[in-house]
């Protein structure tokens, strides 16, 4: 046995030294023998009727490879969760960059050209671009009523607690578009030949989503369509639907033409035509107590899902159950709904619906504070959601956490109290205006509700024997930078007893990987690091029950005892499926129950500075602290939290997406503005654990929640600054220009009375 | 080839690409980021935007750290290039690429050939640079996914071990930049 434990090390990342030497291979990287490259014509419109398509003479149209609607050999649609998106419009347009014909051609250059050689004659319709105009239905651009989906969680008696309230404070909260901006776009290579189907390299975070939907679009069985995931660049959450869509392309030009054919798109092409995270709109009416104690509140939560319902409906879940935060609700209705615009859907982002709750709830937070005359630190205590209270959707938290002891750290961690004093004196000579602000917030792990029983996600562990891969770890779970393939990895030698260097993990390829889920959801630690654990405990039992191995053992006889088993059976493989713990409750009905199987919890606490000579915002110190259960990987946990803190500090003071009937017009890195090395703070991290167990060796979920707090702990720091209030993100220096310098008296807004 | 490529005539440029002297039949404006990755197979320098902004493509020309995709490969005539492929040495990572290795530097990976040799750039001019030096240095390489705090890291960690054994590969290699 090796004695010492390999959870909590920071071993070298499984394709570490790949990525450091240039010798990993992406999409791009990938060439096939006679491959064309493919091109998509799309709508330059936000809404219309398709009257006619006609090709420019000039071009030899005899050498390209040309595919509509009309060649789709299933059904025209992006199979998810339903199946309203087509893969290329046939008549009408319902966004701008909407798919409508594909072109295929040996030569890059002239693709390019013959793009804009095919001319679109539309007859355009209203169309409709906000949340405001999609709810007055003055164009029913989606269904009946524009609304994709509706939630409501209705908790106690909300009715019954106006007239008991000493204070009722209103705000209203809204959060922008914000592109994923991996680095690498997305891109695809797509096969085909009668016998072996569809084959599709590419990245991309779901490889039996992708599956999934060729299977759909193409009318293939099951084994015709293998999709295998190459080194991915970044996703973010901006390679989980994506991808069904762009390898449908290649998949329908590689059919037609009987090449391999290439799709890589171009940055303004990513970022313009592809999913963005999901504009906001949160209202807040709070019941609270003389003494600062939230007695309910009704909340209005609406998201802007664009033209098709994508991954919308989960979205909203996700933003609907995380919008009470980590209070104790007594009594609370939330109204949630996804509506209809004529833009790009929008879909998946780190944080998913959560960071836009949460930035309202967090805001929301200060605001009520202010109001009932205690500081944002004595309100957010009062009202911490404790051991045995009930959430909104009524779980109980059985997870022993102090939310109290997390807040105390983050405030010692950051020098708060000594700080916001300091500035208090100083911002009152001088254009620079210092603030501290933080945010608590929480966020699930795993699949919400019933997610993850309807999953039913299958690992597999195989034993090879070989020296450098005693051990193989099956899974559809994808890396894509986060670390799965370490992750995943130390929980099979961790459980084997066994060298990490003797565990390698396989390439995510549907062929030769069950599916343990999509790669999404801050799932994969958790609830696959559990199954994976499971399924290597099984190849042991099967070595010790065949008698081949001990209970107790060396890394070398276990070696020794796989090879004998496979010499004697051929192989020996082991596979976990995921099952519900007993007595988990979830109503899909009436959103009520055990929504996730674990939440992580943190308090962060942002310093900014405010130069009144110019009105940008930096942020100057950051401190992020967090309980995530057991820290498997001390290095990439950091990894992520900063990632992700850092992608937070962008989506609160400089990712605005500039939108002009539908589209994108900021799509280039020149105008759309992510945080260089130079633009952020040194971000501190911190972990604590408070001994809850979950996932394989007590982990939870981590990928997604840095995403959720920095907006409102930024925001709430550079109202502490100026003393003026700011309800919407992104805040650019514009924005603060016009409520300081154009209209200060507009936000002398006296605090709401006593009622 | 067809169509564009006829028009343009394609002519011979002649450069070093780590250490090794190799010419390409190309067209005179495209661009060394492409004729890297088609002629050469040296896929370790990435497009991400194409225009400049993002530093995925970056490579040392003669030296200085450039974004490929803005270098036409004409300029590139009689240069000395070093690429990702040219940093380790055989099978031994340099200082940098083991740094990023082991302090988190690298995540999903497509930024970091870039980011490895801009901080070369950096290291071989300044062997120990500061925190603010470093975040400068790297200001035009852009990295979604770590916010660049275990690259900072990363960096800190190479110019200390290059520093404490002064005849390491590194230096030695950083040496040889300025030289030229």
């Amino acid at each position: 046995m090796t004695a010492e434990t390999i959870i909590g090390k920071s071993v070298p990342r499984k394709e570490g030294r790949d990525k450091v030497t240039g010798a990993a291979r992406y999409i791009d990287d990938m060439t096939l023998p006679a491959m064309l490259y493919g091109a998509t014509v799309r709508s330059q419109i936000p809404r219309g009727v398709i009257k006619q398509i006609s090709f420019d003479r000039q071009f030899d149209w005899s050498e390209f490879t040309v595919v509509t609607a009309k060649d789709i050999p299933g059904k025209n649609c992006i199979a998810l969760i339903g199946d309203d998106q087509p893969c290329l419009a046939d008549g009408r347009v319902n966004h701008p960059e909407e798919p409508i014909l594909l072109l295929a051609h040996a030569d890059p250059h002239l693709l390019r050209k013959a793009v804009n050689a095919v001319a679109i004659e539309y007859e355009a319709l209203p169309a409709i671009f906000t949340i405001e105009e999609s709810e007055r239905r003055s164009q029913v651009i989606w269904g009946t009523d524009n609304i994709f989906k509706t939630y409501l969680i209705d908790k106690g008696d909300v009715e019954g607690i106006w007239s008991l309230a000493d204070y009722i404070v209103e705000g209203e909260y809204t959060t922008g578009a914000q592109e994923q901006l991996y680095i690498e776009n997305n891109g695809v290579i797509a096969a085909y030949d009668a016998d072996s189907g569809i084959t599709i390299w590419g990245s991309l975070q779901c490889p039996y989503y992708v599956h999934k939907a060729l299977m759909a679009l193409c009318s293939l069985v099951e084994d015709k369509v293998r999709v295998v995931q190459m080194e991915t660049g970044g996703a973010f959450g901006g390679k989980e639907d994506y991808p069904s869509i762009i390898a449908g392309h290649a998949a329908l030009l590689a059919m037609k033409s009987g090449r391999p054919v290439k799709i890589i798109y171009d940055r303004m092409e990513d970022m313009t035509a592809t999913t963005k995270r999901h504009p906001s709109r949160t209202r807040h009416r709070t019941a609270v107590s003389k003494n600062g104690k939230i007695l309910g509140g009704e909340v209005d939560f609406t998201i802007d899902g664009g033209a098709y319902a994508t991954l919308s409906s989960v979205v909203l879940s996700r933003g609907t159950i995380h919008a009470g935060g980590p209070y104790y609700w007594p009594n609370v209705r939330i109204h949630a709904k996804a509506v209809a615009t004529n833009a790009p859907p929008h879909g998946a982002f780190r944080g998913f619906g959560a960071p836009q709750s949460l930035f309202a709830m967090e805001r929301h937070m200060d605001r009520i504070a202010q109001v009932v005359g205690l500081s944002p630190i004595e309100f957010r205590r009062r009202n911490f959601l404790k051991p045995g209270q009930t959430t909104t959707t009524e779980q109980t938290i059985r997870e022993e956490i102090d939310l109290g002891t997390l807040l105390d750290r983050a405030l010692d961690l950051s020098d708060y109290s000594a700080r916001k004093t300091r500035f208090a004196k100083e911002n009152t000579a001088g254009p620079v205006k210092k603030g501290m602000g933080i945010a608590a917030f929480l966020h699930g792990a795993g699949f919400t509700g019933s997610g993850e029983r309807y999953l039913a996600s299958v690992v597999g562990v195989e034993a090879c024997g070989d020296g450098k891969s005693t051990i193989r770890v099956l899974v559809s779970s994808t890396e894509f930078g986060q670390g799965t393939n370490t992750v995943l990895c130390q929980i099979a030698a961790e459980a084997l007893a066994l060298p990490y260097e003797w565990v390698q993990i396989a390439q995510a390829d549907t062929n030769q990987v069950p599916n343990s889920g999509p790669t999404v959801a801050s799932r994969t630690a958790m609830v696959v690091g559990n199954l994976v654990r499971s399924a290597a405990l099984g190849i042991k039992q099967t070595l010790i029950a065949s008698g081949l191995l001990g209970a107790t053992y060396s890394p070398e006889e276990f070696r020794a005892a796989c090879r004998r088993h496979i010499v004697a059976h051929g192989e020996l493989r082991s596979f976990a499926r995921y099952d519900a713990p007993p007595g988990v409750f979830w109503d899909d009905q009436k959103y009520r129950g055990e929504a996730y199987a674990a939440f992580a919890w943190a308090v962060y606490v942002a310093e900014v500075a405010v130069d009144l000579s110019t009105y940008s915002a930096t942020v100057e110190d950051f401190v992020a602290l967090q309980e995530v259960g057991k820290v498997l990987h001390p290095i990439l946990a950091k990894g992520q939290i900063v990632g992700g803190v850092a992608q937070g500090i962008g989506y609160a003071l400089y990712e605005k997406v500039v939108w002009q009937n539908g589209r994108m017009q900021n799509g280039q890195m020149t105008n759309y503005i992510m945080p260089t090395s130079a633009d952020l703070p040194s971000i501190r991290v911190f972990f604590e654990e408070m001994g809850n167990v979950h996932g394989a060796y007590g982990a939870k979920g981590i990928g997604e929640l840095p995403m959720d707090g920095p907006a409102p702990a930024i925001v709430n720091a550079i109202e502490d600054a100026l003393g003026v209030r700011f309800n919407s993100i992104p805040l650019l220096p514009e924005d603060i220009f016009e409520a300081v310098a154009v209209k200060p008296e507009a936000e002398l807004e006296l605090p709401h009375g006593k009622r | 080839m067809t169509g564009l490529a006829e028009h343009i005539g394609k002519c011979d440029v002649t450069f070093t690409v780590n250490g090794k002297l190799e010419t390409v039949r190309v067209y005179p404006m495209e661009r060394l980021l492409d004729v890297l990755r088609h002629e050469l197979e040296l896929t370790g320098a990435k497009e991400g935007c194409g225009e400049g902004e993002c530093g995925s493509c970056s490579v040392l020309m003669d030296g200085k750290l450039v974004n490929s995709c803005l270098i036409p490969a004409l300029q590139a005539a009689g240069a000395s290039l070093i690429t990702i492929e040219g940093v380790a040495d055989g099978p031994q990572l340099g200082a940098l690429q083991a740094a990023f290795l082991e302090c988190g530097g690298a995540q999903c990976g497509i930024c970091t050939p870039g980011m490895i040799l801009a901080s070369r750039q950096l290291l071989s001019k300044n062997a120990e640079p500061s925190r603010n030096e470093i975040r400068e240095a790297l200001a035009g390489n852009l990295c979604r996914c770590t916010g660049y705090m275990q690259i900072f890291e990363s960096v800190a960690e190479a110019a200390r071990r290059s520093n404490s054994n002064s005849t390491s590969n590194s230096r030695a290699n950083s040496n040889e930049i300025e030289s030229r």
